[in-house]
């Protein structure tokens, strides 16, 4: 089944120079687990590619149910210096949002996750 | 011993809202309003303000907040950290005590300033003995750019705001003191936290974190059910109730909107992460994936388990120095087509760009309403689009150059494709661009200093 990654998370992105981070944080504690799983650096680089110069890095906070990620090369080289509407890399956080996961179907019934409209 | 410290955050950057800090002070009780005025580049555009005027270089939006809030620090005892200093603290203290000696309470307030930051006037010296002052991002030496540097100042930590607080001010004004280190130098200070005491320190660094941005842990900027985020115009910024074994809770003024959940918190623990095992600061390392929440009622949310350890032998610098220029131009193309329009217009000025010999280290093309924030990832642009904002951004060392480019916008609209508004802001403005240079410092080398004027 296809899920929504933004029916299941909530996310924040900022940055530091040329690197935006996103926290993707799970909207119930007992979906970090299949975001753990789903969202790994490959993934989200490959859903970055183009978009990004640089190589993806993640940490786990299972504390806060969130996973942080950082974007290297994101921003056209950050703050001052950078041409882009989104220098500081406000909105990284919905464009990441925009992935969906392929979940199966009893796992999806099992963790009650939104059906993807 | 108090056994509850109360510590409001009333600015979460130069530029925040004017009518938070009179709200902290007069919401409720608290003990302390933190202002955390600076961020990478408010330094050097301070610096540029002193160049030009050496009573300048702080932010001035402080001393219009002093004025909101003078009554509740004078009468209530409430006390004011601020690192609105800039790169100017003692002027910044000096303009707080005229101004309450215009209020005639002049008497009645201790202003504590915080120096020592300031690494600009020492940059050669340091050089000459070798420091290399590498750019932590790219290993650069600061030798490849130092005739070009505007300012160099670095992060300090907690202990001499501690120190301020000792010698009874009631104001402290620092420069580049970290953002944390506003929050947690008067739970420090109030509750005799020992300087190697890292699990304490670090939930006085968490703390900071959580407030140092303003509403944005109190609702603000939230994306989780955002609809219903109960009235926003009236938000409530948080504040920071701790107790002395370093659990606290976060909370706001009662009447106040805005949310305090554990997904808002949250939401603000990750912004601007890094490694969430190593949130460096000059007083401990904090760590992150130690930190537990739970909600504590209404719009109350407890804080508690956290972890820190030792800090590092260095401090971080923050330089900033001149990088060349840059303007960014825009127009508007409407339905029908307009993002083809759009894009046309993208390649007839790049065409003209090309012919003039103009030379840039970049242009950026963005077609906003289409792909500029999400870019390949919000798919297939609606053929249907009602508008699109065509956007270009060019970059360089040559002024001229971009001066040039900066007149190439407006003819568009008479000589380029059709349907095209949207230009009644004029031509664009050349800016000079004052890039971060980030690099660290042997603690050794940054001794700071506190005076205590009234």
């Amino acid at each position: 089944m296809k899920v929504r990654l933004v029916d299941i998370a909530h996310a924040r992105s900022g940055d530091k120079g040329d690197t935006a981070n996103v926290g993707v944080i799970a909207k119930r504690q007992e979906w970090y687990a299949l975001l753990a799983r789903e969202l790994t650096e490959k993934r989200v680089a490959d859903h970055f590619r183009g978009s990004i110069e640089g190589d993806v890095k993640r940490y786990e906070l299972p504390n806060l149910g969130a996973l942080n990620f950082l974007l290297f090369g994101a921003l056209d080289g950050g703050g001052t210096l950078s041409l882009k509407t989104d220098a500081q890399g406000k909105v990284f956080s919905t464009a990441l949002l925009r992935m969906s996961l392929d979940v199966p179907d009893a796992e999806a019934r099992q963790l009650d996750l939104p059906v993807a409209p | 011993m108090k056994q509850v410290v109360r510590v409001a955050a009333g600015q979460g950057f130069w530029g925040d809202w004017l009518e938070a800090p009179r709200r902290q002070v007069e919401g409720g009780p608290v003990d302390y309003l933190m202002l955390d005025y600076l961020a990478e580049v408010t330094m050097s555009i301070l610096q540029k303000q002193k160049e030009r005027d050496p009573k300048m270089g702080y932010a001035r939006d402080f001393i219009g907040a002093m004025d909101s809030v003078l009554p509740a620090v004078v009468d209530r005892g409430v006390r004011v950290i601020a690192n609105a200093g800039g790169v100017n603290p003692v002027a910044c203290a000096e303009a707080v005590r005229e101004l309450a000696k215009a209020r005639g309470t002049a008497g009645r307030v201790k202003i504590g300033v915080v120096t020592g930051d300031d690494l600009l006037p020492r940059l050669d010296d340091l050089a000459a003995r070798g420091h290399a002052l590498a750019n932590m991002e790219t290993g650069e030496p600061l030798s490849t750019v130092r005739d070009r540097v505007l300012s160099a100042n670095a992060y300090i930590g907690s202990t001499p705001i501690v120190e301020a607080l000792a010698q009874g001010a009631q104001i402290v004004v620092t420069g580049r003191s970290t953002d944390t280190a506003l929050t947690m130098a008067p739970l420090r200070y109030e509750f005799g936290w020992a300087p190697d005491d890292w699990n304490r320190l670090a939930a006085g660094i968490v703390a900071g974190h959580i407030i140092e941005c303003g509403a944005q842990c109190s609702g603000g900027n939230c994306l989780l059910d955002w609809r219903d985020i109960p009235d926003l115009a009236n938000v409530g910024y948080p504040i920071v109730s701790a107790s002395p074994d370093g659990t606290f809770e976060i909370s706001k003024h009662p009447g106040t909107g805005g949310r305090i959940s554990v997904p808002t918190v949250t939401e603000q623990l990750v912004y601007e992460m890094g490694d969430p095992h190593s949130y460096i600061t000059p007083d401990v390392v904090a760590d992150f994936t130690t930190i537990r929440l739970e909600s504590a009622g209404e719009d109350r949310v407890r804080v508690f388990g956290i972890g820190g350890r030792p800090p590092t032998q260095f401090l971080k610098v923050s330089i900033a120095y001149r990088a060349g220029f840059k303007a960014v131009g825009t127009l508007v193309y409407s339905w029908p087509d307009a993002l083809e329009k759009a894009q046309l217009a993208d390649r007839v000025l790049r065409e003209r760009i090309d012919r003039l010999g103009l030379r840039f280290d970049k242009i950026l093309t963005e077609f906003v309403g289409a792909t500029a924030t999400h870019g390949a990832l919000a798919g297939a642009p609606n053929a249907d689009l009602p508008e699109v904002q065509f956007r270009i951004g060019v970059r360089g060392e040559d002024k001229a150059a971009v001066e040039r480019f900066t007149r190439e916008i407006a003819p568009l609209v008479l000589n380029g494709p059709p349907s095209v508004t949207g230009f009644a802001g004029g031509r664009p403005k050349v800016e000079e661009i004052v890039a971060y240079w980030p690099a660290l410092i042997d603690k050794t080398e940054v001794q700071t200093a506190v005076e205590v004027i009234s």
